[in-house]
């Protein structure tokens, strides 16, 4: 019965990311229009986008494969995994012990994989532009994380994030520059690896320094719909690991009840909206830079990231 | 009783090889080649598996008297044997299941079949010899074969300075592990591995030893800066033969360093961990790097292999430094890591190989540049080969992710590790790990989709044709291998199990034991990880997610031109190519590594010549380490070759002067 | 001493060295002063923290002179030189900002090993003190070795001096009078290397070191 239960909940965790995930790029955008002294779309436009896709026809490049077909439905399916397997309002759920943050990070690596494929399968330039450049920017965002994971892993002895989260909100943790260096580092990962400013740009569809819209050029009707959901996943999805570990306060742990969960879940739409609002500040005051300066942005983080896990090694007083 | 079936098999093989040789004209001997590799592997693979499973405690040895008088040959069948025996027939298996479609076309039949069965059973007594002349006799036969194998297409340009370069390097390093063994045996001179794993060795004579196995093994495996040869030589053989280089040769080279490191040299140093880590680490991202910059598909894997060898040198290299410091747990993860990875990357590399085979069987073509589309020509190949890119790429939920998993877990238990050099050094290479992970998954998004996707570049894979039905076999084979390994690693780890318990004295816990398949290295509030979960929990996702668009949203869809932001080119060649593919990480790393230079050669205004882009590309490890000593040789022998042209006088002279020196440097030594 | 005080001072300690980092990545003039302004606060809070915590009062005053003379009074003077000489605001390295980061991580992973084997007879708080230090300072010596500009060289040197403080303060402080013959060797070195940048931009039209070594016959 408690099996059942606990399954209940993950099952419910996977069903509250799949359905916040579009909330959050809606609320993202009306802040930004906000600072511009727009008014900007409805919360809930994204969702109205996602509908009207998903109601289209596709159409198809002729000589689209089989690949360019089942490529968003896996990449939505990774993407939805490793969103769900991140503690969101409660840690140790049922199916968390499947993926450590490696994996997670691993997870994420598979559904680039097939995007970059499927940006090059029509044989058009900009989705090899994109899909080239979305690698070259992978080749750094992923090292980068993993030894964000390292750091984590050096203090909490864990990379699970479960375990990394208690740890985090309990006593031992203490003042240490380490982390706040994979903070930053982790921030850094996370607007190149979600196509934000000043990396790529979200809402452009002609320039020539766009990644992420030029992968997916070529797709239309439900295919884009999915892409788009897995992209709003994937924001969704590193927030939440900037939350659960830098911010773990307020979460339940699994097997409290559901009053222990009602009261976590506040607290974590609180910290989605609080990372939203600051991601769309940083996109509105800083520039877009140029592609080959991305890789400077990106060696900085994997450099905050090794010093990080290097002057642990002093914190620690060993 | 195993050990007896897998040596008259290897006897089988020659037999075959040398039959080989009279009906190399007649076109059924192919099949009968193959046939035969196919049953002999097959039956010691399962030999070796039964080893490994039912009854690891038992080594059987056989002493024959043939070799040395005094010595016999020696061999013996322990559960680090059999681990690498089963790599070895697994991978000669379906090699010859896919020689057997393949190899129907070979055009230098009479070149090739007598050496393959013989090449096998080169490698089968590598493994399974317990003194040091048999080992080096059957690595020589080994390396020999293989040479004869990379000169079967020697009119083809480039293959025979491949053939002379590996014929070097193999040479120089059987000559080190002569060495090494020598010194291994002691002055006693005793070369039983038995007796050598008693003696006790100085630690100037165990630097050496490890130096030196180092070199020879190292140059076999692929190591850098020992590799110069590997990315030569394997593409030049046939396809099933280079994956039989690659996916199991390299194998067999990693085997010879565990044998010698973990088990001959008895307990190792610390800084023995740490100079394998360096090599390693060095190999990983040296390796893919290389591998980004290459055009010719079957080169770009020979290229990752250089990769994946430093992986495994990585988790080999953490197991000595662990073992050193008696953290045995630890050793024994890391150690699990990179076994297992060796037999992944046998796996995958073979997979891919055979993909690149039927690619190159069927255009003509190694040249990614001049390929493209292949998808809708060759289906089934193009699905195996992708599946052996996620493999390689290290993606969940293949295989090749879980040994990067757990060499990443080994990674994570360093900070405990009392050196400070090794708590700084492994964190680093923790880093070039991950950096060459991320690497390898651009590099096979480059070659996957340069090759397969697209529109075709030329009329060859326009005209492109799926490969036979044996060779597909053999390729789904290895797929079902790379996804079971992938989903299922714990019964895996399980049976390395024994043979960690044999190099470092202690083994994993037992992981088919944990709950639903999770493997957990150390504890399970530090990391786990469900390879059958996440598989599952896909599959249902991306089902369902088809699923329920499909029927409650739409499934209308329709074909037209690509869209391509409004100006589709019909011309293919202005979709990316490999090399504009990799121009972005060329520009990041390439400067520093390769020192990249780009020259734009742009006509005048008028001038009706087409512009052009250059990249020059130096190979530093070659400019600063062999160039140099191929030139002293060049002047050596331009020196010495005034020899040759002596009056008899003059050789006399010689003659007389040499042994005047010998008799004087006898007096002085006394 | 309690743990929520080391954890600050390890704070601003660990902070300092990442602003040396930020200095090294830095390209362009103005910001490279306005972080090192940023690095001699640094200085100056961390110094301020362990008077804080040693009941050093006359820390305190090495604080403020941190403060003022380097965070605020430096700083403005090079800005008003740069405009006044109209020195090309790009800051040209010698090797990649990449590389130069990488080596900095060495160097700093060396300072921390060279750092804490051998002071295991000290506390925690002079271990971490001396090991950032050292590490601050060959990172100041590795940003001189970097920069063409005569500019880059003179904060390179400036934060070496940063560096030689924490060093300083960490090892239960240091006397008083070390301290304000440091300021004014450092204000000589300021007033030096004004005149030596006029001269230079005198005769060269250019700040670039560079220009030297081809005047002096070393390079083509």
């Amino acid at each position: 019965m408690a099996v059942i239960l606990d399954i209940l909940v993950q099952l419910g965790q996977l069903l509250l990311v799949l359905l916040l995930a579009p909330l959050l790029t809606g609320y993202v955008r009306k802040i930004k229009a906000h600072l511009l002294r727009r008014r900007g779309p409805d919360l809930i436009q994204p969702y109205r986008d996602l509908h009207k896709l998903l109601r289209k026809e596709v159409v198809l490049a002729d000589n689209a494969s089989w690949v360019f077909r089942t490529a968003p439905y896996l990449i939505f399916a990774t993407t939805w995994v490793a969103a769900a397997l991140v503690p969101t309002f409660a840690t140790g759920l049922v199916f968390s012990p499947a993926a450590d943050l490696i994996a997670i990070v691993a997870l994420l690596g598979s559904a680039r994989f097939m995007l970059a494929l499927a940006g090059l399968d029509v044989g058009t330039s900009f989705g090899g532009i994109g899909s080239s450049r979305e690698m070259m920017i992978a080749s750094l965002a992923e090292p980068a994380l993993l030894m964000i994971a390292f750091t984590l892993s050096l203090l909490a002895g864990s990379t699970q994030l479960s375990s990394v989260a208690t740890y985090m909100a309990g006593p031992a943790v203490g003042l240490r520059v380490s982390l706040a260096m994979a903070l930053v580092g982790l921030v850094m990962v996370a607007i190149a690896e979600n196509a934000r400013i000043p990396v790529d740009n979200p809402a452009t569809h002609l320039e020539l320094t766009m990644v992420h819209e030029a992968m997916i050029l070529e797709y239309s009707g439900r295919h884009l719909a999915v892409i788009e959901a897995a992209a709003s996943l994937k924001l969704l999805l590193y927030l939440s690991i900037i939350g659960c570990v830098f911010a773990p306060w307020g979460v339940a742990v699994a097997g409290e009840g559901f009053a222990a969960y009602a009261a976590s879940l506040p607290a974590y739409v609180i910290k989605l909206a609080a990372g939203g609002f600051l991601l769309a500040v940083f996109e509105t005051v800083i520039a877009k830079m140029r592609v080959f300066r991305v890789s400077e942005f990106l060696g900085a983080a994997l450099m905050l990231a090794l010093l990080a896990a290097l002057l642990l090694f002093v914190s620690r007083g060993t | 009783m195993a050990l007896d079936v897998v040596l008259w098999g290897v006897l089988t093989l020659f037999a075959t090889g040398a039959a080989a040789v009279a009906g190399a004209r007649r076109g059924s001997t192919s099949t009968f080649v193959y046939a035969v590799a196919l049953v002999v592997s097959m039956v010691a693979l399962c030999m070796a598996v039964w080893t490994l499973l039912v009854d690891p405690a038992a080594t059987p040895t056989v002493s024959l008297p043939i070799g040395l008088p005094w010595l016999g040959a020696h061999f013996r069948l322990d559960a680090l044997a059999a681990a690498f025996l089963v790599v070895v027939n697994l991978g000669g298996a379906t090699a010859s299941l896919y020689g057997l479609g393949y190899g129907r076309h070979e055009e230098e039949a009479g070149r090739v079949l007598p050496f393959f069965p013989a090449f096998l059973g080169g490698m089968n007594l590598v493994v399974l010899a317990d003194d040091a002349f048999t080992f080096l006799m059957a690595w020589e036969f080994m390396s020999l074969t293989s040479w004869a194998l990379v000169m079967a297409h020697h009119r083809q340009p480039g293959n025979a300075r491949a053939g002379y370069i590996y014929l070097l390097m193999a040479s120089l390093g059987t000559l080190s592990l002569l060495l090494a063994f020598g010194l291994l045996a002691g002055p006693a001179g005793s070369y039983t591995f038995d007796a050598i794993r008693n003696t006790q060795l100085s630690t100037t004579v165990a630097t050496a030893v490890l130096a030196l196995t180092l070199l020879g093994a190292g140059s076999k495996a692929g190591l850098v800066p020992l590799h110069v040869w590997l990315p030569l030589a394997h593409p030049a053989a046939p396809s099933h033969v280079s994956a039989l280089m690659s996916g199991v040769m390299t194998k067999v080279a990693v085997y010879g360093f565990v044998r010698i490191a973990f088990d001959l040299m008895g307990p190792p140093t610390w800084w023995s961990g740490g100079v394998v880590l360096l090599f390693g680490g060095a190999s990983a991202v040296l390796g893919v790097l290389h591998a980004l910059m290459e055009h010719d598909l079957k080169r770009l894997l020979a290229y990752h292999t250089v990769e994946n060898i430093g992986i495994i040198f990585i988790g080999l290299g953490l197991g000595l430094a662990f073992a050193a410091n008696d953290m045995r747990g630890a050793a024994a993860l890391a150690t699990t890591a990179a076994l297992f990875h060796v037999f992944n990357h046998s796996v995958f590399k073979s997979l891919l190989f055979f993909g690149s085979g039927a690619v190159l069987r069927s255009t003509g073509e190694r040249d990614m540049e001049r390929l493209g589309g292949l998808i809708h020509r060759m289906p089934y190949t193009a699905f195996a080969f992708l599946i052996g890119s996620a493999a390689i790429s290290a993606l969940p939920p293949f295989n090749g992710f879980v040994s990067e998993w757990l060499t990443f877990q080994a990674i994570l238990l360093s900070p405990q590790l009392p050196q400070w050099v090794l708590k700084f050094l492994v964190p680093a290479i923790g880093g070039l790990l991950a950096l060459s992970a991320a690497l390898a998954a651009a590099c096979f998004v480059k070659a996957f989709g340069i090759t397969f996707l697209g529109r075709a570049r030329t009329s060859l894979a326009q005209d492109a044709r799926e490969t036979d039905r044996l060779s597909l076999g053999a390729m789904f084979v290895l797929v079902v291998l790379c996804l079971v390994a992938g989903v299922l690693p714990a019964y895996f780890i399980d049976a390395l199990a024994p043979v960690v318990q044999g190099l470092v004295g202690a083994q994993m816990p037992r992981q088919s034991a944990f709950a639903w398949l999770t493997i957990v290295p150390i504890a399970e509030s530090r990391s786990s990880y469900n390879g059958l979960l996440l598989f599952v929990l896909i599959a249902v996702a991306a089902s369902l997610a088809a699923y329920v668009i499909h029927r409650w949203a739409s499934h209308a869809s329709r074909r037209s031109a690509p869209w391509d932001c409004g100006f589709p080119d019909a011309s293919a060649a202005t979709q990316y190519t490999a090399g504009s593919f990799a121009q972005p990480i060329r520009r990041v790393f390439g400067s520093v590594v390769f020192r990249a230079r780009e020259e734009i050669d742009m006509p005048q205004p008028g001038d009706s010549r087409p512009a052009r882009l250059h990249v020059h590309l130096h190979d530093l490890l070659w400019d600063t380490l062999y160039a140099p000593v191929a030139k002293a040789v060049g002047i050596t022998a331009d020196v010495l070759n005034r020899v040759q042209f002596l009056t008899i006088r003059g050789y006399l002279t010689l003659v007389s002067g040499a042994l005047v020196a010998l008799l004087v440097i006898l007096a002085v030594w006394q | 001493m309690d743990s929520f005080a080391l954890d600050v001072a390890h704070l601003f300690a660990g902070s300092l060295v990442l602003v040396s980092f930020m200095l090294l990545y830095q390209d362009r003039m103005f910001s490279l002063l306005n972080i090192f302004a940023l690095h001699a606060f640094v200085v100056s809070v961390s110094v301020a923290w362990q008077a804080h915590i040693q009941n050093a009062p006359h820390l305190y005053i090495t604080a403020a002179i941190a403060l003022v003379v380097k965070a605020i009074v430096i700083p403005i003077v090079l800005h008003r030189i740069i405009v006044r000489l109209g020195i090309h605001r790009n800051i040209e390295n010698v090797v990649g900002i990449g590389q130069t980061m990488l080596g900095g991580i060495g160097l700093v992973a060396l300072s921390i090993m060279v750092m804490l084997p051998i002071t295991t007879a000290e506390g925690t708080l002079v271990r971490e003190d001396l090991a950032f230090a050292l590490s601050v300072i060959l990172l100041g010596l590795l940003m001189m070795v970097s920069r063409r500009n005569a500019v880059g060289q003179v904060i390179g040197f400036m934060s070496i001096e940063n560096g030689l403080i924490l060093a300083a303060t960490g090892a239960k402080g240091m006397p008083l009078v070390v301290e304000i013959s440091v300021a004014f060797s450092i204000l000589i070195a300021l007033i030096v290397i004004g005149i030596f940048l006029f001269r230079i931009r005198e005769r060269f039209d250019s700040v670039d070191l560079h220009a030297l070594d081809r005047f002096r016959g070393e390079r083509p």
